[in-house]
């Protein structure tokens, strides 16, 4: 009895962690090149809307992730265009993408709200996947897998291939990089783009895994928890991984305090544990001024290189 | 890329007063072509939006109770954009001066006096104040980045009121419904326009604009917000504070988001309801920028904005467009104006391909 | 390679225009195989556009680059590099928080494995005979280290061309004469040297060729070692140089401005702490602090001003009353002004308007605000006295203080703070980025100030500035003060080593290096 509760808490932390995961693995990638992308919750719920409508329109759920993945990528795309092209203020512009996010989402989205969808089967054989015990390990989403893979890859890819080399030095110093012969705003472009699309799938694990429904607004303010990460994380993948599963320890504990009849404290407070958590959590690491220098130097900066 | 950008000597000033109505006029444009491709009458929303509430004088006292809160919110915003302070969360400092000024409200319910109403609002002010306090300290002692911490905390103060409507504040003869009792005669803001819903928040909201852009310009406290987001250490070398200017900055806004929340409480709403955040600290944003955080422009953009909620609320019930449309048109006004903001450090030319090849 | 009789490098009538200015106007000139060859002019000259274009940063606007006597179109770095062109910049072109390895590794073009770098890396050490370890971070090195990377990054490609950008700025005397050595050891193996400075010692000790830039133009070219600093100067500046007119014979009064055991903890990794300074400065002195980039400059600039005050009020004292407590503002109205040594967004505002720039310091002694009111009839009055006293060039007190050229947004700086009337002024790096002209009236400014019973701080990297113009000087290294030396009794060899301190010791870099080695 206890045992099936434990195992079915660890399924809920790491539902609640994933899509944090992957959007701050994408806003990592894209603030190591030198940008902060602060759209990430736009982002998200575009991505959640289309991964929606393309699954209830098609019946297939892989379809709907790629075609998040694209609309994600391809708003991405536009705060690229203002910050990378326009040189626009990277803060104002990552605001507006959110805005607009949320509107355009709410927009398109109005058709679906009430409307399910088949989603994803498991990778794994019944046997393990619906296993007491064993669905502990077999029983998520691919997508949960998925998240995990790319943890590693981008952890490798940062710390160990030429590309990840050039992207990090980037965003340590642009004007180095561009009097090297890197091309700056390229390298830019395509580790934002990338964020985009990580921020798709993320939108379409709330919309086809967690829910699996659309509602406006479905994501609740997640995209900034998983800004706060990328700090909390010292924009290392690894320590991502980490944290995102502790924020989703946080925040199921509402769920779970909820369903154990838990009445001590009010619910509105239990609503509002994730955000204080992560305030804590921010004022812990921003304290200990390590995370400054961790950060990327050129971090938020925008570039015009001189000829 | 054929287009070429080319730096400007000085910035053109120019076009940094053209380029909100560059902006204005695009998002009208692109908006009828998007709506259209849409399967919507891009044209009637784009009309309905942008025209009918300036053509309808009927609707022109709807602009004003719109614009007032939007133009004190956002030239409390300007305030800390010009420091270089990202505070976004007034959605939340918004809800806290509304519940704090809710608060004396409550306290003071049956009793009567002159008093009351401005005690509301010195309570709004301070409540938004001090709730904008938290990111102050959290960035001054502990270097927490604003951005982040003032939104959580929006999420939070929402969570807060809905405590409040449930439960303490729940009005004892309301049927159980979750809000508070009705603002007595004495806690409601008077009309200035008698037959209208012109409350005295609308000329205070103008009359703030103007006393800010007095203080932007002509003082010291003004030129040192100024300084401090231009250039840090010229501020450090100048002789002025950073912390100190930082506090300054989110309390300035989290006090005027605090008053347009008591304002829209003691106003249109009457009394505290869970529906009382409607997203005016966000928009806020678009219309801070949109003014070029100059608090003239604010009240402008303040206004045009007003024009987009009037507009969207014709549009819905006249032609069924979605409500969500509103905000799409308000969020690709400021995509247009930091995309023209280009305009204003340098000039575009549209030429052929450097000779040797590609020199950008 | 050798037996090549085609020049390396020619250059063909090149021009490059910026909005504004033209800074390169039909540059011809031409470098033979194992030429050391110096480009010669002040700063603005357009000698850095000039190589930028060598390099393919830029691209020019007109004119030919023939390459071993083929014309070929430089699209970009990578592409100079392939045809064999190798740059060290004068401000590095590397990656603080990453590692030796990595910064040269991003230097290469092509996939490389660690270890097989590594390992050329050494040989290349070995053969020049240089010192630096391959797994430190950029951050904790010193300057001189900083450019060997670049410079072994340059060598890794056997360079054929290899371009130096001021690279002896940032150099004590000593590590200049390791680098000349390297130079010189490189020439032989047949790889020509474009050297590009306005040091006109270092030239004629080291190139054998020059050609000289003067706005945009070449206006003529000589064999250094048959000229004089002074002939060379002269073509450079295209007029005679100016001498700065100093009393001989001066008298000094009380010391007026006294650090006394100044010390400041260090933030982070990346600063260097200020450990018991100690000197004085005398009614109508100049005292001079000479060092190497980084050693606590920045960081003792911000003690004496007020931008980082100290506990200890007594650690700095200005005619007797301890101040070092006191803020910014307390100090001025003291009569403490300062100058910091980066004029963009400290010194002054890039955004704001020259009338606003005065604001910025003078407001309280000048009386352009008052109750917190600014002033703006004042302000404007005060911006245009400044313009006219120091003879800086903009079209008036409303431009844009980024809109002026740093020789003259430097007077600008210099003239506000001077016209305040300080009973202290502390300045550094007063004439950096600074074209001849304007840097001798800058000095001239400040040594008439010490003359009307100032008394001066100059924090400076240019010795030769120093030597010119303070009474008395001392030599900062990693936040320590050196003793304090009179000008004319101290010889350049002493001042070279306490600049170079620690970092200049071959014997602990020889020991590091041996133990990386080992390891």
């Amino acid at each position: 009895m206890t045992d099936s509760l434990l195992i079915s808490i660890i399924m809920t932390i790491v539902g609640a962690a994933t899509p944090i995961l992957l959007a701050a693995l994408g806003e990592l990638v894209a603030e190591k090149s030198g940008v902060l992308n602060l759209g990430l919750e736009g982002m998200m719920l575009i991505g959640a809307v289309t991964g929606f409508a393309v699954t209830a329109t098609t019946g297939s759920a892989p379809l709907g992730v790629v075609a998040a993945m694209i609309a994600s990528a391809a708003s991405a795309g536009l705060f690229g265009f203002l910050t990378l092209t326009l040189t626009a203020n990277q803060v104002a512009t990552g605001l507006a993408l959110t805005i607009f996010g949320i509107g355009l989402s709410a927009l398109a989205g109005g058709n679906y709200v009430g409307q399910t969808v088949d989603v994803f089967g498991s990778v794994f054989p019944a046997s393990l996947a619906e296993h007491p015990v064993l669905r502990v390990v077999f029983g998520y989403s691919p997508l949960v897998y998925v998240s995990v893979l790319l943890v590693a890859g981008v952890s490798w890819f940062l710390r160990k291939s030429r590309a990840g080399l050039i992207l990090r030095a980037v965003g340590e110093s642009d004007i180095s990089a561009h009097s090297i012969g890197y091309p700056v705003i390229a390298v830019r472009y395509m580790a934002v783009l990338f964020g985009g699309a990580m921020a798709g799938i993320a939108g379409c694990f709330y919309s086809l895994v967690l829910t699996p429904m659309w509602a406006e607004q479905l994501t609740a303010g997640r995209g900034w928890i998983a800004l706060a990460l990328v700090v909390f994380a010292g924009w290392r993948p690894i320590r991502l991984l980490l944290g995102a599963y502790l924020f989703g320890a946080v925040m199921t504990l509402e769920l779970h305090a909820k369903a154990a009849g838990f009445s001590l404290v009010a619910p509105e407070f239990l609503a509002a544990m994730p955000y204080l958590a992560t305030i804590a959590v921010l004022a812990v690491i921003s304290a200990r001024k390590a995370g400054k220098l961790l950060a990327p130097a050129c971090l938020g900066k925008p570039f015009k290189p001189s000829s | 890329m054929l287009i070429e950008l080319e730096k400007r000597k000085e910035p053109s000033t120019a076009m940094l007063y053209l380029t909100p109505f560059i902006a204005v006029i695009a998002t009208m444009l692109a908006g009828a072509v998007i709506f259209t491709l849409m399967g919507l009458d891009g044209l009637g929303a784009v009309r309905k939006i942008f025209l009918a509430p300036l053509v309808d004088s009927y609707k022109w006292q709807d602009l004003g109770v719109k614009a007032a809160p939007l133009i004190l919110i956002g030239v409390g915003l300007a305030i800390g954009f010009r420091a270089n302070v990202w505070n976004i969360g007034a959605e939340g400092q918004y809800v806290m001066g509304g519940l704090a000024g809710t608060g004396v409200a409550l306290a003071t319910w049956g009793m009567t006096g002159w008093w009351i109403l401005p005690l509301m609002c010195i309570a709004g002010i301070a409540g938004g104040a001090a709730y904008a306090g938290i990111p102050a300290f959290l960035k001054t002692r502990l270097n927490v980045n604003e951005i982040l911490s003032s939104l959580m905390l929006t999420y939070v103060a929402i969570q807060v009121l809905y405590y409040l409507m449930r439960g303490p504040w729940k009005d004892p003869d309301g049927f159980n419904f979750p809000q508070t009792r009705l603002f007595s005669d004495d806690q409601i803001l008077p009309t200035v326009v008698s037959g209208t819903v012109v409350h005295l928040g609308v000329p205070l909201a103008f009359a703030v604009a103007v006393a800010a852009w007095l203080v932007m310009t002509r003082s010291v406290f003004g030129f040192q917000i100024r300084v401090v987001g231009a250039a840090p250490a010229a501020a450090r070398y100048g002789g002025f504070n950073t912390n100190r200017t930082i506090w300054a900055a989110l309390l300035a806004g989290g006090g005027l988001a605090g008053f347009a929340g008591i304002l829209e409480a003691a106003g249109p709403f009457g009394q505290m309801v869970p529906q009382f955040p409607t997203g005016y600290g966000f928009t806020a944003i678009i219309v801070a920028f949109l003014g070029r955080l100059h608090p003239i422009g604010i009240v402008l953009a303040g206004i045009i904005l007003a024009v987009t909620y009037v507009g969207g609320e014709l549009a819905q019930s006249s032609i069924g467009l979605p409500a969500a449309a509103t905000g799409v048109f308000q969020a690709m006004m400021l995509f247009f104006l930091l995309a023209t903001d280009v305009l204003v450090k340098y000039r575009v030319r549209f030429a052929a391909p450097a000779r040797a090849g590609d020199a950008t | 390679m050798s037996n090549d009789v085609k020049p390396r490098i020619e250059l063909k009538a090149i021009s490059k225009a910026f909005p504004g200015v033209l800074a390169n106007d039909a540059v011809s000139f031409k470098v033979e195989p194992g030429e050391i060859h110096a480009l010669l002019g002040e700063n603005g000259a357009g000698k850095s556009t000039l190589v930028k274009m060598i390099y393919g940063i830029m691209q020019p606007d007109a004119g030919d680059i023939i390459w071993d006597g083929e014309p070929v179109t430089v699209t970009n770095p990578k592409a100079a590099r392939k045809m064999g062109v190798g740059m060290v910049f004068q401000h590095f072109s590397l990656f603080e928080a990453m590692t030796v390895l990595e910064n040269i590794a991003l230097g290469m073009d092509g996939s490389i494995s660690q270890s097989s770098l590594e390992e050329k890396i050494r040989e290349v050490l070995h053969t020049y005979d240089l010192k630096l370890d391959p797994h430190r971070v950029v951050s904790t090195l010193s300057v001189g280290e900083r450019q060997r990377i670049e410079i072994v990054r340059s060598l890794l490609l056997e360079p054929r061309l290899l371009i130096m950008d001021e690279p002896t700025s940032v150099l004590t005397p000593q590590e200049v004469g390791q680098l000349f050595e390297t130079l010189r050891r490189l020439s032989k193996t047949g790889c020509s040297i474009l050297y590009i400075s306005h040091k006109l010692h270092e030239i004629r000790d080291l190139c054998e060729a020059a050609t000289i830039l003067r706005a945009g133009q070449v206006v003529g070219d000589c064999d250094p070692r048959q000229e004089t600093p002074k002939s060379m100067a002269e073509m450079m500046i295209g007029g005679n140089l100016k001498q700065i007119s100093k009393a001989v014979k001066r008298e000094f009064g009380e010391d007026r401005f006294v650090a006394d055991g100044l010390t400041i903890a260090g933030d982070g990794d990346f600063g260097v702490a200020l450990d018991d300074i100690c000197f004085a400065v005398r009614a109508g002195e100049i005292f001079g602090i000479a060092g190497v980039a980084g050693n606590g400059q920045n960081e003792l600039l911000l003690a004496l001003s007020g931008e980082q005050p100290s506990a200890h009020g007594n650690a700095i004292r200005l005619d007797g009353k301890p101040i070092a407590s006191m803020d910014v503002t307390g100090r001025r109205s003291l009569g403490l002004c300062s100058v910091p040594e980066e004029r963009n967004g400290h010194g002054a505002v890039v955004d704001f308007n020259l009338t606003d720039n005065t604001l910025l310091t003078a407001r309280d002694r000048m009386g352009l605000a008052s109750h917190g009111i600014v002033l703006g009839r004042a302000a404007n009055a005060f911006a245009r006295m400044v313009i006219d006293d120091f003879a800086v060039k903009t079209t008036g007190p409303g431009s844009l203080a980024g809109s002026l050229s740093g020789g003259n947004l430097q007077k600008f700086i210099m003239g506000r703070e001077i016209l305040q009337n300080p009973e202290v002024l502390v300045v550094s790096q007063p004439t950096w980025g600074v074209d001849a002209g304007a840097a001798a009236a800058i000095h001239q400014s400040l040594v008439d100030l010490a003359e009307s019973g100032s008394a001066i701080v100059v924090i400076s990297q240019d010795l030769d500035e120093l030597l010119a113009i303070s009474d008395r000087l001392a030599v900062i290294n990693e936040g320590r003060l050196s003793k304090t030396l009179k000008v004319g009794e101290a010889s350049i060899d002493e001042i070279g080593l306490l600049m170079g301190g620690v970092h200049g010791d071959p014997f602990a870099t020889a020991q590091m290096t041996e133990a990386v080695h080992a390891h």
